[in-house]
């Protein structure tokens, strides 16, 4: 789809402004319904994944460490990690209300521990913002607290396929 | 008519007798086992291969980076047949403590606990049974330099007839296999890959469909199946349910993250956090390797 892979990191950091300016906001007055919430958190997932990708993919040797395109991600990172996610835990969007959601009902009865969760995400997304373009090896040390992140939270609070 | 009947019945009760023998455990002689010498440093390899943590430590205990884990027991697992619970496997009076390394290895590699009680595959010793005896004797000097936990185990909670143990020989007879799913002629890569797989990791336990027996379908192998925990499903890993290249796979088993940065949930992030990152590289591109050549499901 993309020419190479700096272009497409480029054109992910910029998509990741524009869809956030796109999805419901947390303030509005109207409540979400259920699939508008289910919809949102997901967009927001992918949005995290798309970064977490430009980054990974460096850590893991598969393209080039770049100084600005990592920074660029980190930075986004950051800025989708920091969302009011609590706005978008409408009742009746989780997975045994509607079918493809995979957010388990537990969130709502732990949404404490879960907002702390998203907050050690944003944290972890913080640290690799001051490292992400210094150079390679300090990019890598911080990508092991976010993937450890993402997966402590799935592992407790995302059904499986 | 009188004969007839004295015969049919001494066939009977020879046929019960014969059942009985055949559904009698079948350990490894302890000579095999005695000559040989553990070596834990190699035995913490395969303890970690095999995942025997992600098990048998406590549900939520925490294991801190470095920390050697305390297998205390007391994990519950749901299946068809009701709830098996892991034991404690600590080195001491509570777990295999007063254990020989012939216990130790039967237990692991045939069900056969002291005193020739069957045990149920929960353990799956139907994929240890295909080991190297030597790989379970260093796994068992590793498990001894574990720390001890007091923690009583708690016992299975089962359905009749499930609760008959001696069933279980039968359940043996069925479907204990020594011999590789996967023949032929494979490079050393996926030799190591199937070992690792088939004999080790066990991945078959969870990602292979069962019959109404809970032996696994063969010839589904690998191509996904229900979760016994009831929620959601395990993926099909064969090369027609999972389309991503070796070094996607051998990543995703150390990192966790899939290639579009999605990452591991449920059972599986256990699995990569008890097991597959504490592997070398090349053990998890043996693993990736392997899967290349494993029959695509629906084929």
């Amino acid at each position: 789809m993309f020419a190479t892979p700096l272009r497409r990191t480029g054109l992910a950091a910029g998509l990741v402004l524009s869809c956030l300016a796109a999805l419901p906001a947390a303030a509005q007055d109207e409540p979400l319904t259920p699939e508008a919430a289910h919809e949102a958190r997901e967009e927001h997932m992918k949005m995290l994944g798309q970064n977490l990708g430009v980054i990974g993919r460096m850590a893991q040797g598969e393209v080039d460490y770049d100084a600005e395109a990592a920074q660029e991600a980190a930075d986004a990172l950051v800025e989708i990690s920091g969302m009011d996610m609590e706005a978008w835990l409408v009742e009746g969007s989780d997975s045994e209300s509607l079918e493809d959601s995979r957010a388990l009902p537990i969130i709502w009865d732990e949404t404490e521990d879960y907002l702390a969760q998203w907050e050690d995400l944003h944290q972890a997304a913080l640290a690799m913002q001051e490292v992400a373009g210094t150079d390679l090896a300090a990019l890598q040390g911080a990508m092991g607290p976010l993937g450890q992140s993402c997966g402590g939270c799935h592992r407790t609070y995302r059904a499986s396929e | 008519m009188r004969r007839a009947l004295i015969t049919l019945g001494l066939l009977a009760v020879l046929a019960a007798g014969g059942a009985w023998i055949l559904t009698a455990p079948d350990p490894i002689p302890e000579a095999r086992i005695a000559g040989l010498t553990g070596d834990p440093e190699h035995g913490q390899l395969i303890f970690d291969a095999a995942g025997c943590a992600s098990c048998h430590m406590a549900p939520d205990a925490e294991r801190a980076e470095g920390e050697p884990p305390v297998l205390a027991g007391g994990e519950a697992f749901q299946s068809a047949f009701g709830t098996f619970h892991a034991p404690n496997i600590s080195p001491g009076p509570a777990g295999i403590g007063g254990w020989s390394d012939a216990q130790i290895v039967n237990a692991v590699m045939r069900g056969v606990a002291p005193g020739g009680v069957h045990l149920y595959p929960a353990l799956p010793y139907g994929a240890y049974i295909k080991a190297e005896v030597q790989d379970m004797v260093d796994m068992t000097a590793y498990l001894r330099g574990l720390p001890v936990s007091d923690a009583e185990s708690l016992p299975h909670d089962l359905s009749f007839p499930f609760t008959i143990r001696r069933a279980v020989g039968a359940w043996k007879l069925l479907f204990l296999d020594e011999d590789w799913v996967i023949e032929g002629d494979l490079t050393q890569a996926q030799q190591r890959g199937r070992y690792l797989v088939e004999a080790v990791t066990h991945c078959g336990e969870c990602h292979t469909p069962r019959n109404a027996l809970g032996g696994l379908k063969l010839s589904d192998w690998l191509a996904g199946a229900e979760n016994p925990s009831g929620e959601g499903s395990i993926p099909d890993i064969t090369p027609g349910g999972l389309d991503w290249s070796e070094s996607d796979i051998a990543q995703y088993l150390s990192s966790g993250f899939t290639p579009e940065f999605d990452t591991a949930g449920g059972a599986m992030a256990d699995v990569i956090a008890n097991s597959t990152s504490r592997m070398g590289d090349d053990d998890r591109a043996a693993i990736a390797a392997y899967l290349k050549i494993v029959p695509p499901s629906g084929g």
